[in-house]
């Protein structure tokens, strides 16, 4: 092989791409000679931590990844696919863009949703629906703020002009997202089953076609600067991340899905992480064929652009496309018809490798499935250590908290904190409505509910962790994220079918952060089998710390779920809100003396060290077969589940809407803080009109569950144990506008 | 009544407007591509919403060179019915179709949210049939869309009938609070002169389907189709 480029890198050059020694030793190996710079850089981006899930991907497959109504195999196309009947599939991923968030946060953003975005469309599936997960800091930092704007445009410039709603989300502060936020964008889209499109090549002498946007310096090494620590020199990394193009991403779109129906496509990938590179080599190694890539065809932004600068490109909006020779033409003119570059770069191969030529030369010549994941990838266990935290936050008991005397004072706090207020400066921002499915503008649900046009059904979407409960006890933290997912999906009439999963952590290098993963996966897995939700696909995000002095400090571990569940009668969405004055209150699930990991325990108590609050799977599965019978069944007026800040934020949420209040009796056995805003699991506040309280009680009696009348709707007042807590009004005004209020 | 379609490249509400005028309204719909010059023999013209190429530049502004607008801007002139919401709305202002301009919002920011509106005009086909007392709850989504004119021009809006709504509250209240983005006089959709084009910002087509829980813009539809003989 003929390549002068560079004089041969030594382990030096490795190490500064990222590798380790062995590593090194082993792509010498696998070449058998040492290889050059496009090469070296080849191997550091596909077997980084964000291509390769070197360090997670053997806990991954202890998770369960198949069953149920899945089509594909966890992990074996761009993203999850489920049979919801009528002939239809519903298509879905979240995925991370952290790092690039924390330096530039409106691209950073951005491109996460393109991203996300993509990996739905490539398969042939037109997104209906988009959800987020928001993670930032302490909201009185200057930085916080900056950041939180940034995202939130970011997200809704891009998404907003894409054209896909964005229906659920959750966004939350806490002191350790200071630095590196967390941004976790999902997307779900459907497809005819028999129509989906797959990330493989083959075919000897298809060619093989560049799509989109044209290749720029952008987002080089992104997917190394992913797989590292944010320090104070990470803003140095601004060129690592990418540029979005929302317009050129709904052309894409449209020609993707064209292009697919026509037949000609043997296999399609979009260009994320690690750009050409990881496409080629990915598709090559599923179809068990090879390439060769002429770098000179592909259209560049600029002239003189170096074979490792357009291999490592993360330029937004491209794909790579294998044509059925012969069909060439069918495929030329419907890119045309968008405006879209569409060039010939190269042609698929028998050799299983990927050989790039520039001006006529070879300059990468590199084993497909060496690269790749579930291939050559390496696969690490890594080391485990109990943190020394996690012990002494089990010592916690809730008589260590003198309850305070004013617990008005505390609900007001909790109404006003910006974890539990009102999220609407964020999503007044994002098109919630485009595409004219979204069912909870006027109907509001625990659940994003999205319309299935021309048939009886809906989906019910939700993301969810609460990452706090997963600091305190990662296995408990993760199963509750799970649990939490499944009851809003319950709670708005739907079955859960399957979750995607975004796993933030900190360096897994570090014992006890890989402790907390360990611990998280247990959990999910647990949780997962439980609700016969399986795994279907997602995104590990780890190095979510920042290095500061020398001292590295990691997030919360925050397993974000994204659950799909299907409203097989779309007149059984189930709806939040008190409907009726004098409608009965009831709680479906017990209350618990706890107040362990609340957020109550936290911010009003400022007592970070706590267990998870009390959970139990089964109790757990209990409530949500209850309640979901009786929306069934059409006994209940609303259902909202009880998760942060308790039960009062509970009764709150869902007296707002009406501008209704309720009142209410606690229970003499509960410390009144506790039964107010404990966050103990597996709770359902249920509301339902007087005449309907016999088949109410008798459905009840099928299940194994505890229940209690807490008490009735009122016209708009509070009431506790008959003493005023003041106006629902008090309280809206505050809910609504505290989070725009500290954003100022 | 045929109404047409028209798609720009960043269209995003089309497939909207089309699932509203053939599956709701029961009507015949022709898709119309920015590049063709054919009109198809539509009664109606509909610029739908979204980011027409890209929108990077002032809203709308592009798209009013497609090769389509020229065919729409003649069918205009001759009396034809055009309807633009929102981006196409925007279209239209840039096009000199309907008067004003449509500035970013203030606060400056996109909005996105349910809002209510009231019928103003009762000339004008599209507001005439709608009671004015009538409030109807239709959402608005967009960064640019504080309709601006001179005063010159907003008296001429008057004197002429050519204001088809305005923002107000739930309660019908017609004032600062119930102003959504600024818009002056809180007009969210003007006609033209001959009142045969209009534009209005929000989105009827998004409040037309009940399994969406609200079919208050199904009323501006009904009001198009029970003025109009074909």
């Amino acid at each position: 092989m003929t390549t002068t480029l560079e004089k041969a890198p030594t382990f030096d050059t490795a190490k500064k791409l990222g590798l380790t020694e062995p590593e090194f030793e082993r792509i010498k190996e696998i070449l058998g000679r040492t290889p050059n710079f496009t090469e070296l850089s080849i191997f550091s981006v596909m077997w980084s931590e964000h291509c390769s899930y070197k360090n997670s991907i053997k806990l991954l497959k202890t998770l369960p990844r198949k069953g149920g109504r899945m089509l594909v195999e966890a992990g074996e196309e761009n993203a999850g696919l489920m049979d919801i009947g009528n002939g239809l599939a519903v298509c879905f991923k979240i995925e991370s863009h952290n790092h690039p968030s924390a330096i530039e946060p409106y691209q950073g953003a951005a491109t996460g949703v393109g991203g996300i975005n993509r990996d739905i469309f490539t398969m042939g599936a037109r997104p209906i629906a988009q959800l987020n997960s928001l993670r930032f800091g302490n909201i009185d930092l200057a930085k916080t703020k900056w950041l939180v704007k940034g995202v939130v445009k970011g997200i809704g410039d891009y998404g907003n002009a894409f054209g896909v709603p964005i229906v659920a989300g959750e966004v939350y502060f806490e002191d350790c997202y200071n630095e590196n936020p967390l941004v976790n964008a999902m997307s779900v889209g459907i497809l005819k089953i028999g129509e989906m499109a797959s990330a493989t090549s083959k075919g000897v002498g298809n060619p093989v076609y560049i799509v989109g946007s044209a290749t720029g310096k952008d987002g080089i090494h992104g997917a190394t600067f992913a797989s590292e620590d944010i320090t104070e020199a990470s803003s140095e990394k601004i060129p690592a991340v990418q540029v979005g193009d929302p317009f050129q991403e709904k052309l894409l779109l449209e020609a993707t899905l064209e292009v697919i129906k026509t037949g000609a496509v043997v296999g399609i990938q979009d260009m994320g992480a690690a750009g050409i590179t990881c496409s080629t080599t990915e598709m090559s190694a599923r179809g068990k064929h090879g390439m060769k890539i002429d770098l000179n065809k592909v259209p560049t932004r600029q002239a003189g652009m170096k074979p490792f600068e357009i291999l490592l490109s993360e330029s937004q909006e491209r794909m790579l496309i294998v044509v059925e020779k012969g069909r060439e033409k069918e495929v030329q003119q419907i890119f045309d018809k968008w405006d879209l570059n569409c060039e010939q770069i190269g042609e698929v191969t028998n050799t299983e490798r990927v050989q790039f030529f520039m001006d006529g030369e070879l300059v990468a010549d590199v084993p497909a499935d060496d690269l790749v994941l579930g291939g050559g990838a390496p696969q690490y266990d890594r080391e485990v250590k109990e943190p020394a935290y996690y012990k002494e936050a089990q010592k916690f008991t809730i008589d260590q908290i003198q309850e305070p005397t004013n617990l008005k004072e505390v609900a007001m706090h909790l109404a006003l904190h910006v974890n539990i207020a009102s999220k609407r400066w964020v999503y007044e921002q994002y098109d919630s409505m485009v595409g004219t499915i979204n069912k909870t503008t006027n109907h509001p649900s625990d659940a994003g509910v999205v319309n299935l046009k021309g048939t009886n059904k809906a989906l019910a979407l939700s993301v969810d962790c609460n990452s706090r409960y997963v600091f305190s006890d990662p296995e408990v933290g993760a199963a509750i994220a799970v649990s939490e997912a499944a009851r809003n999906i319950v709670c708005s009439g739907g079955e859960p079918i399957g979750i995607t999963n975004c796993l933030n952590f900190g360096n897994p290098y570090n014992p006890e952060v890989y402790w907390q993963f360990v611990g998280a996966i247990k959990g999910m897995g647990n949780a997962c089998r439980k609700f016969n939700t399986p795994v279907t696909g997602g995104n590990v995000s780890f190095y979510n710390q920042t290095a500061k002095a020398g001292v590295a400090e990691p997030v919360y571990p925050t397993p974000t779920i994204g659950m799909v569940g299907i409203i097989e009668d779309k007149n059984h969405q189930m709806t939040l809100n008190f409907k009726e004055k004098f409608d009965l209150i009831f709680l479906i699930g017990q209350a618990r003396n706890d107040i362990a990991s609340s957020q109550y325990l936290s911010s009003y108590h400022k007592t970070k060290l706590s267990p998870a609050p009390y959970f139990d799977l089964e109790e757990e599965s209990q409530v949500q077969q209850a309640v979901l019978s009786l929306i069934k069944k059409g006994l209940i007026s609303s259902a909202h589940d009880v998760s942060d800040g308790g039960l009062f934020i509970t009764l709150l949420e869902s007296a707002m809407p009406g501008n209704l209040g309720f009142s209410i009796s606690t229970d003499a056995e509960i410390r009144k803080d506790a039964f107010l805003f404990g966050e103990s699991q597996s709770r359902i506040v249920v509301s339902i009109s007087e005449e309907k309280l016999d088949q109410f009680l008798d459905a009840l009696t099928e299940f194994d569950v505890e229940f209690t009348n807490l008490g009735e709707v009122t016209d708009g007042e509070i009431f506790i144990d008959d003493e005023s807590f003041g106006k629902v009004s008090e309280f809206k005004k505050g809910y609504d506008g505290a989070l725009e209020e500290k954003l100022k | 009544m045929k109404f047409g379609v028209v798609i720009f490249p960043g269209s995003n509400c089309d497939q909207d407007m089309i699932y509203v005028l053939q599956t709701i309204m029961k009507q015949k719909v022709e898709v119309l591509w920015h590049k063709d010059r054919d009109l198809k023999n539509c009664d109606m013209i509909v610029l739908p919403g979204g980011f027409s190429y890209g929108d990077y530049l002032r809203s709308g502004a592009i798209a009013r060179f497609s090769p389509i607008m020229e065919s729409v801007i003649a069918f205009a002139a001759k009396g034809g019915y055009v309807f633009g919401v929102c981006n196409g709305f925007q279209i239209l202002c840039e096009a000199n179709l309907v008067p004003g301009a449509l500035l970013a919002n203030i606060p400056k920011k996109f909005i996105g949210k349910n809002v209510y509106v009231k019928s103003q005009s009762s000339s004008a086909i599209i507001s005439s049939s709608i009671n004015k007392t009538q409030v109807l709850k239709i959402p608005i989504a967009h960064g640019e869309g504080r309709f601006y004119t001179d005063s010159d021009t907003l008296k001429s809006l008057y004197d002429n009938d050519q204001i088809l709504f305005k923002y107000c509250d739930e309660k019908g209240n017609i004032n600062a609070a119930s102003n959504p983005n600024g818009a002056l006089d809180n007009i969210a959709g003007v006609c033209n002169k001959q009142k045969n084009v209009f534009g209005m910002m929000p989105h009827p087509e998004r409040a037309s389907d009940s399994e969406l829980f609200n079919t208050d813009g199904k009323l501006i539809f009904e009001s198009l189709l029970n003025s109009v003989v074909v």
